[in-house]
């Protein structure tokens, strides 16, 4: 496979707060390749000096091997690029948004029109053509958006967190039509902060947090790493406990498992071997838990993700709902 | 012809979507008349139209293009579709050409209603076409150049047009739109002579054989430089500052 972008040792400073540090990673034409982080994590900022928005401190950033850190202009008419916000012209409405996008690019009239008419109906935005950007939905803004990074069929796209703030179904849609793009060659370059969405879509996905890649691997390698992890969830009838107490007791009587209480319905337990169910079910019984199940956990990336960098992800969602 | 695809098609979008709206169109039309009213209420006479010719039209030239660029650039920067142009794969020193043309043509317009009022109803003599065209065309691209720095370096719209204000305001008096520079206190002169401004005034004063500072072809080459001048520095403050 053939690298599209690599970046070298890429570093941001703002004055004295790095933002991004010297981070390298390569992104595979064909791939999706995903940017994995929470809030503040240098997504954006990394995003931006790929697409020549931001000046790189230090470091270098190659398109087909080609230094272009200081002629970013020269690797444009390969980009597409869909911003965490939408950032077209309001008062146009959305046909001619996208021609006008096109023609940045130096796209005919007639063709810029045809890909436009195009894109509205892949995007299910056809009939909304004639109306003004601003009077559009958080959604359909949102997939215009996409459209018009795609307007002069560029090599690859950088999509930034393209379903935050979206309904479900949208989101969806979205992601569909990711990966049909993908399918159809354009590479993708993707940040979010949605572990679930990686996993779906990406092939590669880089973990970044305070501005450094703590882990990059592929989607199946990633959770092979995690596979000898077994875990098993428990649930029972609500009952009042003593957490610290029960934590004791279990760890007396089952010291390779790991304990977790998640809450007064539900204790996980986790180890490195397979987990023999029924002397922790005996065990919960005569402490009269009623046990009404036990499932067997498979390993997700989000058990990657926490292990590896530390950050619960409910901190992360919740931090991105309140933004 | 590939490369005047997003020159023409940035300009037409522009044109569109703020030049020919009609509050604007209107205010091209309305304000040089405003002008001539005052004047006229001033002087309690009939106007002396050889005498507030080249202010009127180097007003409605100033405040045109200043205070559309408000808007074309500091507000499209604002809401963010400004960096569609900057991620397109075209210079910025074209792009930026493509977003002042509107406000200079913009300013030439705005020009011709009391230019057209003066030679036709007040029978105005020109004796130097070349100088008013060149004073129009010239004094245009000045203004515009100008309020692009301005816009260039300001971060809200509001922000824009108070320092526009900051500006075009003192430049009536300094520049000798209404009075001419030489009748100015000697210790305010220099600043006359460091506002492109003067120079496109005094061509317009040239052109009606009124009172000049300097030859048509003086004035010219002086704004010039300063064209070059100013074009470069506003293109060094988008790069510097604008892609961060
Ligand atoms: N122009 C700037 N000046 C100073 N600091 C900045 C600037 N832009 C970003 N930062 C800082 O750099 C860090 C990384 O920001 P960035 O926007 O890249 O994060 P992100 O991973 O995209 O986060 P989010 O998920 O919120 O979009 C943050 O701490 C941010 O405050
Ligand atoms: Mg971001």
């Amino acid at each position: 496979m053939k690298k599209i972008i690599e970046a070298k040792n890429l570093t941001k400073q703002f004055g004295d707060f790095t933002a991004v540090d010297s981070i390298n990673f390569d992104v595979q034409k064909g791939e999706i390749f995903g940017f994995l982080g929470p809030n503040g994590a240098g997504k954006t900022t990394t995003i931006n000096m790929l697409i020549g928005m931001a000046k790189v401190s230090s470091g270098q950033v190659f398109y087909y091997d080609e230094n272009v850190t200081k002629i970013m202009k020269k690797a444009q008419k390969l980009i597409g690029v869909v911003a965490d916000e939408s950032n077209l012209y309001a008062e146009m409405n959305g046909f001619d948004n996208l021609c006008f996008c096109g023609s940045l690019y130096g796209m005919p009239k007639i063709e810029r029109e045809q890909r436009a008419k195009k894109l509205l109906e892949t995007f299910g935005l056809a009939e909304f053509k004639n109306r003004k950007f601003n009077a559009y939905s958080k959604g359909m803004k949102r997939k215009l958006t996409i459209a018009a990074g795609l307007m002069h069929n560029p090599e690859i796209l950088f999509l930034d967190e393209p379903t935050t703030g979206i309904d479900v179904a949208s989101g969806r849609h979205i992601r569909e039509l990711i990966k049909k793009l993908n399918k159809r060659g354009t590479t993708i370059f993707l940040t979010t902060h949605y572990i679930e969405e990686a996993e779906r879509l990406c092939n590669r996905i880089a973990f970044i947090k305070s501005g450094k890649i703590i882990k990059l691997d592929s989607v199946d390698n990633l959770l092979i790493s995690n596979k000898e992890k077994k875990k098993i969830e428990i649930s029972f009838a609500e009952k009042k406990f003593m957490e610290e107490e029960l934590i004791t007791e279990l760890k007396a009587n089952f010291g390779k498992l790991d304990c977790k209480i998640l809450n007064q319905k539900t204790i996980e337990f986790s180890g490195k071997n397979d987990i023999n169910i029924v002397p922790l079910i005996n065990y919960l019984d005569r402490k009269e838990f009623n046990v009404l199940e036990a499932k067997v956990m498979k390993p997700s990336l989000e058990d990657v993700f926490v292990d590896v960098t530390g950050i619960e992800l409910k901190m992360m969602k919740k931090e991105k709902e309140k933004k | 012809m590939r490369a005047l695809i997003p020159f023409w098609s940035i300009l037409s979008k522009d044109m569109k979507n703020y030049y020919l709206k009609p509050p604007n169109i209107s205010w091209g039309i309305i304000f040089p008349f405003a002008w001539m009213l005052m004047m006229f209420i001033r002087t309690k006479t009939a106007i002396n139209i050889q005498e507030v010719f080249p202010g009127i039209v180097s007003m409605s030239i100033l405040f045109g293009t200043t205070s559309m660029l408000a808007v074309t650039i500091t507000f499209e920067r604002k809401a963010r579709s400004f960096e569609r142009l900057l991620l397109a794969p075209i210079s910025i020193e074209s792009l930026v050409f493509a977003k002042i043309s509107g406000a200079i043509l913009f300013g030439i317009f705005n020009s011709l209603i009391p230019v057209l009022v003066a030679i036709f109803y007040f029978k105005l003599n020109i004796s130097s076409m070349f100088s008013l065209i060149s004073g129009i065309i010239l004094l245009s691209v000045v203004s515009t150049l100008l309020g692009l720095y301005i816009s260039v370096a300001a971060k809200e719209v509001f922000e824009a047009q108070t320092y526009s204000n900051f500006f075009r305001f003192p430049m009536i008096f300094l520049c000798g739109l209404f009075v001419p520079v030489l009748s100015l206190p000697i210790i305010i002169r220099p600043l006359s002579f460091i506002l492109p401004v003067t120079y496109g005034v005094d061509l317009l004063r040239n052109s009606i054989n009124g009172i000049h500072i300097f030859q048509t072809a003086v004035n010219i080459v002086i704004l010039l430089g300063f064209i070059v001048l100013l074009f470069t520095l506003s293109i060094y403050n988008i790069k510097k500052k604008w892609i961060k």
